[in-house]
């Protein structure tokens, strides 16, 4: 699992993942989305909206379970992937790709790990 | 406490499953997708490791009279290889475990525990013989979870695959004149797979047709590989637990530890009808089994709280304990509780079950779930929430 994370990203302990681009995009990593298993509903928050590093942002709901999504970054929502909220399964199949989930214009970002840390945390 | 593994773990790992601890058990969780293995089922078959279920042989010539006084059913007035859902009760009518018992002879009975449930299920129907053994003293307890495997096949093509079953026959001492095409729902057939003693029943826990099979523990892996193979041409996939309860979630079957517990007696969950106070002994008065006299009096109660169908009108699911309200005003005062819910992968929005108040349990209320702090809309529907076409 961990040898198939992109190093180019950093990543959340509560496995989100977020780019070096700007503005950011941000996602959910495999290991969270293989463990719940098939998503069915993608919860994002509104574009313009703020959001705090570490808060709670949105929810992700597969037919077993379902998890919050929180900020990896401080800042301004800019637009949010309306393709996952129609086919949540993209986070399933492409959660680094088709599958992400927003972007936001940062002010300032929250604690991040490294590939490296957080498959360590995540064998 | 370290999980014990089905006889069929290593054809779990081999497939590729994601195993979770379930009842002291490593389980199938999935193999691959559950949406995919719920569907399987739903439109050809699933194959089920059910392995960690109990079962306990109750033999002896006093079996059915002992089973009679044990548990709310009416065991003696089960057939020759017939099977009948049933309950074992505490004294107050609490439900102990919800079971599925099997007249696998004359004087021979099979009862199926949940997994959770299987160690008190043992000892309370050992000490219900201890106690009764003044008057049906002629019975044995005999604890065979350890030593059998049970697979299932469910779903519209479950009769084809296990007629494309090699090595399956008929067991020279049991009937000639049923197959697995001629069971009828709920009953069972002795047979042989490889030369082996299996027990085929036509039961299950999805809300389609299927056949479970209790085998001994060596023999599971030959005969999950042979309905695999013989599955193929079928659609048949491996299924894990998430696939199998939502789909008895869509079933409207009840989960103990969820719609069952020992503060809910079978009324409460609908079930009052499992509950036999009209069965009598030889002599032909009425049998104590235990619960009798609070059921009695529970039937023809007004009920506190009512098992009712929840139809979700948005897009977020009520999950168990979740609280029901009376609208989706804030201030709306709770009327029940989510017992289970879950996105429906074959209706295409969410379901639940609940036990609310008998005020608000009609057809058609419009209630609410509190999600999380937002307060969900839903509909009180008829259960099941899916019947198979037919």
């Amino acid at each position: 699992m961990a040898a198939d994370l992109p190093t180019n990203l950093q990543y959340t302990a509560e496995h989100e993942w977020v780019d070096a681009s700007s503005p950011v995009t941000v996602g959910i990593t495999a290991v969270a989305a293989d463990a719940l298993g098939d998503i069915v509903f993608v919860e994002l928050p509104t574009v313009g909206a703020d959001v705090t590093a570490g808060a709670v942002i949105g929810e992700i709901e597969s037919t077993k379970s379902v998890s919050e999504l929180f900020s990896p970054v401080s800042g301004t929502v800019v637009e949010v992937n309306e393709a996952v909220v129609d086919d949540p399964s993209l986070v399933n199949t492409d959660p680094y790709g088709a599958g992400w989930l927003l972007r936001v214009d940062v002010t300032s970002a929250g604690p991040l790990l490294s590939a490296e840390e957080y498959g360590a945390l995540n064998p | 406490m370290t999980d014990l593994r089905s006889p069929l773990h290593d054809e779990h790992v081999a497939l590729g499953a994601a195993l979770t601890s379930f009842a002291g058990w490593q389980m199938p969780l999935r193999y691959t997708s559950d949406l995919a293995e719920h569907t399987a089922v739903r439109t050809a078959a699933g194959l089920f490791d059910l392995s960690h279920m109990g079962e306990i042989e109750v033999t002896g010539p006093d079996a059915g009279a002992f089973l009679d006084r044990a548990l709310v059913g009416n065991l003696t007035g089960l057939r020759v290889l017939g099977a009948r859902y049933t309950m074992i009760v505490q004294p107050d009518g609490g439900v102990i475990d919800d079971l599925v018992v099997y007249r696998t002879g004359a004087d021979a009975y099979l009862v199926v525990a949940n997994a959770s449930n299987h160690d008190v299920v043992l000892a309370e129907l050992r000490q219900r013989a201890a106690d009764a053994a003044a008057v049906v003293p002629d019975v044995e307890v005999s604890d065979r979870s350890a030593a059998t495997a049970l697979v299932a096949v469910q779903g519209p093509h479950a009769l084809a695959v296990v007629e494309a079953l090699g090595g399956l026959a008929v067991d020279p001492d049991g009937p000639a004149d049923v197959t697995p095409a001629t069971l009828r729902y709920y009953s069972c057939l002795p047979m042989r797979f490889e030369g082996r003693p299996v027990l085929v029943a036509r039961t299950g826990y999805t809300g389609e047709d299927g056949f479970e099979f209790f085998v001994a523990a060596d023999g599971a892996p030959a005969l999950w590989r042979a309905l695999l193979a013989a599955g193929t041409e079928h659609g048949v996939v491996p299924a894990g637990l998430s696939a199998r309860d939502s789909l008895r979630l869509e079933a409207g079957m009840p989960l103990y530890g969820n719609e069952l517990d020992r503060t809910t007696t079978p009324h409460d969950a609908g079930l009052g009808r499992v509950v036999r106070l009209d069965k009598v002994g030889a002599d032909g008065a009425p049998v104590p089994f235990v619960g009798r006299d609070a059921l009695a009096a529970r039937a023809h109660a007004t009920p506190a709280r009512v098992l009712v169908g929840l139809q979700g009108l948005g897009r977020r699911a009520a999950r168990h304990g979740y609280d029901v309200v009376a609208s989706t005003a804030p201030d709306a005062p709770v009327v029940g509780s989510v017992t289970s819910g879950a996105p429906s992968p074959t209706l295409g929005h969410p379901v639940a079950m609940a036990y609310v108040t008998p005020e608000v349990s009609a057809e058609g209320t419009e209630l609410a779930v509190d999600v999380r702090g937002r307060r969900e809309p839903v509909r009180v529907v008829p259960l099941p929430f899916y019947r198979r076409p037919r």
